[in-house]
């Protein structure tokens, strides 16, 4: 470990008053938890008969799926088409995905009124091949350990001189050390399989988590409702990727007090509008073939978040992205993939919960607090973890002793 | 990858594993019995007196009240809903009887044809059984509630107030007192006939006879018989069914915007077996490094 040279970001101290906050939203979610867990659904949630799903699942799985599509994207773009100038974006991606599918589980879990039998899909006596929740969860699943095996060569990298237990545990060092290298030894001599396996199960559960709605024609609103619901999610799980990425590479750069990699970053932006537009163009065949504009000017709150999704979410940042001089400014870098980040979230949101609407009248859905509070506090621990693991593992370009793999 | 003949060879040995996984497509639907039970609600015949109400609760172990306490016609004020508490109910819309007349609507669960329900459930826990019940198993179920995002009559219900061991409730059409040969509890309670359980096919020609004598009587539409692909319960009433809390729906099956997809695409994973050989034709053709190898 003494070999490792720790320089910027590993030198980071950990605690920051804004990390206080975050630990204290964290533990106002885990009292929320704990909570729903004892109490159950009924004490914790606003949802009803008529509303089934709510925040749990539209925000924590399926926002939380389409922003860690910067996972598979810039997987795609390094290590499958071999643009190896984007390399030092691989690994903030990977950690964001990994994070992000994590907090997705966690989140489920919350919601699921039978926690404990979430293994079930795995039981080939109860597939159910129709279900496009069943394609869901196990592409989730497997994705999920995709992406702990990629993680694999981070972890070893960091202890390539050995771990160190401290205490009484200290006689394992060498067994883990040991296990480390064997484990990475393995993994890399087919890491390709695992990068082109996250990739084809990213597009396979991106777009069903589109068709899961697909199957309410009659509830769900028909800005919304439409045949193609799991390509659009697809080309939106495209587009977000590079957008996510620069996102944080931007916040992160700030919080450690480093240079933005704004060349990279710049020129990995040159593909953003290319990818909103093709999602646009969808969009808008869609709306054109199934008429459904005569619903935009209704002036119901369902036309207004689909015009703020479409104009703010998507056209506006497809604008910024498409001019080099905006591009080459970290300000608009950031206003543009902010807009697209919270436009997709924005769309996960309407599509899950705003656009729903029960067979019977009855008042709209509104999170409650407690809701509310275990979804920001699964957030604050992601931010946590992340803050933790980029100081501590060679992640961010600037850890030192970083390799490029 | 030590070179380009271990390379696709083991992308060969990965496609084949992913072929072997083809079993996980359970995209045949069970076939229905021609003979499959249902039941024809002839709403013009209801009095509104609820005892149905009262023999599903008893039936299923639901809570329950004495039988008297269903002659009270205050709960007609609103337009009731099934809960996780009532897997039937009787609503009551004014002046929409022949003679304008109250019209007294009994609802539970349609027992669709090709249901949503079952379609979207991600364990199976839901199956629509050859015979026309669709029934539910709580053991299998994870408590996803996916079922009710599905239900095109907002039909399941849930135990939220139960933290540990919720279950989805709805109408079981009475499944295991079926098989032992017996009618659905609410069908054998009813004072005027207004139920009459039997064969599906029966029922419809039953229900086309009681309008063909009496077209005066009913609305020229057989509720059940179309919508969603059709269901095992049917109406007949003498109002339009949008004005008696039926939703209007198309008579295709919601999983038609589902299953062709989960089908289509991932068939034999077709779909993803192809992507997975692109990627590695592509991850081989653009190494620069290694494309002597």
């Amino acid at each position: 470990m003494a070999d490792i040279v720790l320089t910027p970001v590993g030198k980071q101290k950990y605690f920051t008053p804004g990390v206080w906050i975050l630990v204290c939203l964290v533990f106002i979610g885990l009292s929320s938890a704990v909570y729903r867990f004892v109490f159950g659904l009924s004490a914790a949630t606003n949802l009803t008969d008529g509303y089934p799903w709510g925040l749990w699942i539209g925000i924590d799985v399926a926002t939380g799926v389409a922003l860690a599509a910067g996972g598979f994207t810039t997987a795609f773009l390094v290590h499958i088409i071999h643009r190896d100038e984007y390399h030092v974006l691989v690994r903030p991606a990977l950690l964001t995905a990994l994070l992000g599918y994590t907090f997705v589980a966690l989140g489920l879990l919350a919601d699921l009124g039978r926690y404990y039998n979430v293994w079930h899909p795995m039981i080939p006596s109860m597939w159910q091949g129709n279900s496009a929740l069943f394609e869901v969860g196990m592409c989730v699943m497997l994705y999920l350990t995709v992406l702990y095996i990629e993680f694999v060569p981070v972890v070893a990298e960091r202890f390539e001189n050995g771990v160190e237990l401290p205490g009484i545990i200290q006689k394992f060092s060498r067994v883990l050390t040991g296990l480390i290298r064997f484990l990475n030894k393995t993994v890399s001599r087919v890491m390709f399989i695992f990068i082109i396996l996250g990739v084809v199960l990213s597009c396979m559960h991106q777009s069903s988590l589109g068709a899961l709605m697909a199957i309410a024609p009659t509830k769900l609103h028909p800005l919304w409702h439409t045949p193609i619901l799991a390509l659009l999610f697809l080309l939106s799980a495209f587009a977000v990727g590079f957008p996510m990425v620069i996102f944080e590479s931007l916040l992160a750069s700030r919080s450690f007090h480093l240079k933005p990699e704004i060349k990279i970053l710049s020129s990995i932006s040159r593909i953003i509008p290319i990818l909103l537009g093709v999602y646009l163009a969808a969009k808008l065949m869609d709306m054109v073939s199934r008429e459904t504009y005569v619903y935009l000017i209704d002036g119901s709150v369902e036309s207004v978040s689909y015009l703020v999704e479409v104009i703010f979410g998507i056209i506006v940042p497809l604008v910024i992205f498409s001019f080099q001089s905006l591009r080459s400014k970290v300000s608009w870098l950031f206003t543009g993939s902010t807009l697209v980040v919270l436009g997709i979230a924005l769309n996960r949101y309407n599509v899950f919960i705003l656009g729903f609407k029960p067979v019977y009248e009855e008042p709209r859905y509104f999170p409650a607090l407690t809701e509310i509070a275990v979804t920001v506090g699964l957030i604050s621990t992601l931010v946590l973890v992340y803050r933790f693991l980029t100081i501590n593992l060679p992640i961010i370009n600037e850890f030192g002793g970083y390799k490029r793999d | 990858m030590a070179n380009r003949r271990d390379f696709l060879k083991t992308v060969g040995v990965v496609t084949g594993a992913f072929a072997g996984l083809d079993s996980a497509d359970a995209s045949t639907k069970k076939t229905l019995d021609t003979d499959r039970i249902g039941v024809l609600v002839d709403t013009t015949l209801c009095i509104g007196c609820r005892k149905c109400e009262y023999a599903c609760n008893d039936v299923n172990n639901l809570p329950n009240y004495p039988l008297e306490s269903f002659d009270d016609k205050s709960v007609f004020v609103e337009e009731r809903r099934l809960t996780a508490t009532q897997f039937t109910v009787v609503n009551r819309y004014e002046k929409k009887g022949f003679d304008n007349r109250p019209l007294d609507i009994k609802i539970q669960c349609m027992h669709c044809e090709d249901p949503a329900c079952v379609s979207a459930c991600i364990v199976g826990a839901l199956e629509k059984k050859p015979n026309g019940p669709v029934s539910y198993d709580a053991w299998k179920c994870i408590g996803c509630r996916y079922c009710m995002v599905a239900c095109p009559f907002q039909v399941p219900a849930y135990e939220y107030d139960d933290a540990f061991t919720p279950r989805v409730m709805k109408c079981t059409l009475c499944s295991s007192r079926v098989d032992e040969g017996k009618a659905p509890g609410c069908v054998e309670m009813c004072p005027e006939e207004a139920l009459a359980f039997g064969k599906r096919d029966d029922l419809l020609k039953h229900a086309r006879g009681k309008f063909n004598r009496y077209p005066e009587r009913y609305e020229d539409h057989i509720y059940g018989e179309k919508e969603v692909g059709g269901t095992s319960w049917l109406y007949l009433a003498s109002a339009p069914f949008n004005e008696i809390g039926f939703p209007n729906l198309p008579e295709e099956s919601p999983t038609k915007y589902t299953e062709p997809v989960q089908h289509g695409i991932f068939k034999w994973f077709n779909g993803p077996l192809l992507l997975f050989g692109l990627m590695g034709l592509l991850m081989r053709l653009t190494d620069k490094e290694k494309s002597d190898g």
